[in-house]
């Protein structure tokens, strides 16, 4: 790597950051409803998102995210909002940028980069040269108001993937990738967390670093962790879980997981390799000061095995990746060339 | 075993079937068209080609699918290899009157543009036999109660990929309730942030982890619904 990037940088001196918690379902709490777009409270509402920035910053976060997940022109456009990209993205970034200039530590800004909800082809109908458009566009905006580097998160697709990675490279910023490893313990589309780290290597510099979040629950995405770092253990991995599971109570969403649980997982998380740690969907402030106290007095322990992963902070919801693929059972008659 | 061309048209019933099945699971549509036609041709009401070719080699990609061996591209392609044979297939069982799996309504919530899953539960059912009506992305209320009414259909499915999007399932299911017209249906919910306690937490009668899961659920209730009233 030639040209040094602020994460790398900030890495270096700190040796692990944490990224900071959920932003849909705090904007949730905040008085979103169910169907708005939270990328139009960057201009409607920016006091509540930077207020949760602030909480963010105030609970130890080391890394932001901007309010920008859904900000691709493909995902805008349900709220009518395809022709206010670039100006939704650079807000985004201007707030964060706002919060982390006036710490009183080293903040770093990452431009979120969500999945268009489209298909490339030949599965679906966005070629590929769209998508890295779409990406161009946002990332624009997001670098424009001040981001360090291009976050690309909850991805499926490695060809998505690439796409948002060249549009980064495109417009000049660093970038990160993480896959949502929902399905049997890969992608949706298939993609086993060992090979996450090839996904995007060619790509302008290489990624920053890469690595999984959302997903299933917490003791899930250490499975994938555990299989990233195996691959690699070099890589510079990050990893920001949900905060347990979804439940239902009365007429909101509680996610299971306590400040307590999430402590652990930031332990087995860095116990497990991860260099980037955070939540995700459910993560509150008061989770992420846990998971921030939990990381400043760490002692370091053995690599974890998914046994002492589940018997620490609950079980598996879906199958590991190494126990899902293989052939098919079934018998096959010949095999077409 | 040789790789050579395989001609079609040369194979037995019982092989063409087979091949068939393999053709679906490598989401060849060609090959599918083509097999489809030969069978009908040699005689097959358009009723046996749906469920001994199409619908149990799609039962096949389902529970590979469920296992973790299949995952999303391989299905659709699979999916749109089955779509080519019933739209042969499809004006012929018409004709014929062929007995119908049932009804099924579906469409992401209210917010969600993620249609991914939808879209191949959608492809699965009617891979299944079922008679699909989809909302889209999207959906208010008064969608789903508009199709309701208007399609009379077996199933509800409803859709969502987003925690900031799921708890609108309980806004349908709630306003169903108020209506009266909750128990006429059967409602599915799907989507990646769910679970099962989410699914009974909004009153839905099962949460489908999968397109192969909801194929299989769907199947049951529908069973459940026709022995309840056979019993009457």
């Amino acid at each position: 790597m030639t040209a040094v990037n602020p994460l790398h940088e900030l890495l270096a001196e700190k040796g692990v950051l944490l990224a900071d918690g959920a932003t849909g379902t705090n904007l949730f709490a905040m008085g979103l409803e169910a169907g708005e777009a939270p990328e139009l409270w960057n201009d409607s509402q920016p006091e509540k998102i930077e207020r949760l920035h602030q909480d963010f910053v105030d609970a130890g976060a080391d890394i932001i995210l901007t309010n920008s997940f859904g900000g691709t022109r493909h995902r805008l456009k349900l709220h009518k909002a395809e022709d206010r990209v670039f100006e939704l993205n650079r807000r985004a970034a201007e707030l964060a940028r706002m919060v982390a200039d006036r710490a009183p530590r080293k903040v770093l800004v990452a431009g979120s980069v969500g999945p268009t909800g489209e298909l490339l082809v030949p599965l679906g109908t966005m070629t590929y040269g769209d998508a890295v458009a779409a990406f161009v566009e946002q990332i624009e905006g997001l670098k424009a108001g001040g981001s360090d580097v291009a976050w690309i998160e909850t991805m499926s697709s490695p060809d998505e993937i690439r796409a948002a990675a060249e549009a980064a490279a495109k417009v000049g910023l660093p970038f990160t990738y993480t896959g949502s490893f929902d399905t049997a313990g890969k992608t949706m589309m298939g993609l086993d967390p060992k090979d996450i780290h090839g996904v995007a290597q060619d790509i302008g510099e290489g990624p920053a670093a890469v690595g999984a979040n959302c997903g299933v629950g917490a003791s899930d995405i250490l499975s994938s962790l555990l299989d990233m770092t195996a691959a690699d253990p070099q890589a510079i991995t990050i990893v920001k879980g949900n905060c347990g599971i979804p439940e239902y109570r009365g007429a909101e969403i509680y996610y299971s997981g306590t400040p307590p649980l999430m402590a652990e997982y930031a332990r087995l998380a860095r116990d497990a390799g991860a260099k980037i740690i955070g939540g995700c969907c459910g993560t509150s402030c008061e989770h992420l000061a846990a998971m921030r106290r939990a990381l400043d007095d760490y002692t370091p322990r053995p690599r974890p095995t998914i046994e002492e992963i589940v018997e620490r902070i609950g079980p598996l919801r879906n199958k590991t990746a190494s126990e899902s693929g293989g052939e098919s059972t079934r018998e096959r008659r010949r095999r077409r060339t | 075993m040789s790789d050579d061309d395989i001609i079609l048209s040369e194979l037995s019933d019982e092989e063409l079937v087979q091949q068939m099945h393999d053709d679906l699971y490598d989401g060849l549509k060609e090959e599918i068209e083509e097999a489809t036609r030969i069978l009908l041709d040699r005689g097959w009401a358009p009723y046996d080609v749906l469920t001994k070719a199409l619908v149990e080699g799609m039962r096949i990609v389902g529970i590979d699918f469920r296992d973790g061996i299949l995952f999303v591209p391989e299905v659709l392609l699979s999916a749109n290899a089955m779509k080519a044979g019933m739209t042969i297939l499809r004006p012929l069982l018409a004709a014929t009157g062929a007995p119908k799996q049932g009804k099924m309504v579906i469409g992401t919530v209210k917010g969600d543009i993620h249609d991914i899953g939808k879209n191949l539960v959608g492809m699965m059912m009617e891979g299944a036999g079922f008679d699909v009506i989809d909302l889209g992305i999207n959906n208010p209320v008064e969608n789903y109660l508009e199709a309701l009414e208007r399609e009379k259909p077996d199933i509800l499915g409803m859709s969502a990929l987003l925690t900031t999007t799921m708890p609108y399932m309980k806004v349908v299911i709630d306003t169903m309730k108020e209506k009266g017209i909750r128990d006429d249906y059967v409602v599915l919910v799907g989507g990646a942030p769910l679970n099962e306690e989410f699914g009974k937490a909004v009153g839905a009668d099962a949460y489908c982890r999968d397109a192969a899961v909801a194929v299989e659920t769907a199947k049951d209730f529908v069973r459940r619904k026709h022995n309840s009233l056979g019993g009457r």
